[in-house]
């Protein structure tokens, strides 16, 4: 195991949050295929996204978007602004300290209804499986 | 120093408090055995003896079949890098006092290894022979001399500075996923060149580097310029190549 630093760790999340998303996009494609079937079947599919563990699942997905899409950016920086490079760490610690930023109130929404709370959202509140 | 003890082998050494250390090493010998082991060494060091002394002083006192390599021992030949504490360093650029007393050494990755710490270096140099690394001008040469400014000159100065030991290029993720990409240290030295303003081949340089196993296979990961014992700003190097490449111009910055 090579003792690589910041850089090599934004690699390395970086490649295994893009697997994640792309993983999550092929559960999409066959989500969104059920509506092909029709409403009932869509409907009663989708419910899968409502089970606690589910849920948990969609927190890693949160975290993965969150964490690719801002150190995409921080790639397009470093590749695009020439002072890019040696400011490469601490963009590194920014982005971290976006994707948390961002994960905290979005996994709010989204663990609540395990508890039987449904902010936001009281009408659509699908009831905990 | 905590770890310091004195004894009488260390006595006839130096009067300095000793550092008692542990070297392990991942050690290959292929005529003995076809896997590579672990061997730990025991000994005393001086704290300013630097890593390849202690290595010397294992190869000279314990064990003869002990191989890496070595030539200058002041950081130029680029002969002794190899992977220490999970880093990849020169040999004779680390001071004892610096790297602990419990130390282990592997050889470099993304190298075949010959043996011990040896290292196969050959594809390293037919890649970087693959970027062209000499001066490229046909065109008449003046009277004295090939005159160039002083920001000119400064232009690649960061990229003159490598001495080919390959430790960027083995500190690596893409190289060691394919051994085929060009790798850190031959875009550095394509730098020097393509950014020289006596230079005329930046065009080929740049069509060669521009390829599927040229600069873009560099994930920005900067393993690379944290490893480099000369300071190189590898991966900037890297990435004012792929600008090069793109804006098709190496005047843009």
């Amino acid at each position: 195991m090579y003792r690589g630093q910041s850089g090599m760790w934004s690699w390395l999340f970086h490649r295994i949050t893009g697997l994640g998303v792309l993983f999550f996009l092929l559960i999409h494609i066959v989500d969104i295929t059920l509506a092909g079937f029709g409403p009932t079947v869509y409907d009663d599919g989708i419910k899968i996204f409502s089970l606690g563990i589910v849920r948990v699942l969609s927190l890693a997905l949160i975290a993965s978007v969150l964490y690719h899409a801002c150190n995409g950016l921080r790639i397009l920086i470093i590749d695009f602004w020439p002072a890019g490079h040696k400011y490469q760490r601490q963009m590194f610690f920014a982005v971290v300290a976006l994707s948390i930023a961002g994960f905290i109130p979005m996994a709010f929404f989204v663990v609540a209804p395990i508890f039987g709370r449904c902010p936001g959202a009281p009408n659509t509140c699908a009831p905990f499986i | 120093m905590s770890t310091a003890t004195r004894t009488p082998a260390a006595a006839r050494r130096s009067g300095a408090d000793l550092l008692a250390v542990a070297i392990k090493v991942k050690r290959y010998q292929p005529d003995r055995s076809d896997k590579p082991y672990w061997q730990e060494f025991q000994l005393q060091v001086e704290p300013k003896d630097r890593l390849v002394d202690a290595l010397n002083q294992i190869k000279w006192e314990q064990d003869g079949t002990l191989t890496f390599r070595r030539s200058c021992l002041h950081g130029v030949c680029g002969s002794d890098a190899m992977r220490v504490n999970g880093r990849n360093r020169l040999a004779c650029k680390l001071l004892m006092k610096d790297v602990g007393t419990r130390i282990t050494i592997e050889p470099m990755l993304g190298f075949p290894v010959i043996r011990d710490l040896v290292v196969d270096m050959d594809p390293f140099f037919a890649k970087y022979e693959k970027v062209k690394p000499f001066l490229i001008n046909d065109e008449p040469a003046p009277a004295a001399e090939r005159l160039q400014s002083a920001e000119e000159r400064a232009r690649y100065d960061d990229t003159t500075k490598c001495i080919l030991c390959g430790a960027c290029t083995g500190s690596c993720p893409s190289v060691w996923a394919n051994r085929d990409w060009v790798g850190p240290a031959s875009i550095v030295n394509a730098h020097r060149f393509i950014f020289d303003s006596r230079d005329r081949a930046a065009g080929e340089r740049l069509r060669i580097l521009g390829d599927r196993n040229g600069v873009w296979r560099c994930r920005t990961i900067f393993n690379c310029t944290e490893a480099c014992p000369r300071g190189i700003h590898v991966t900037d190097a890297i990435e004012e190549v792929k600008r090069a490449i793109m804006y098709g111009s190496t005047e843009t910055e």
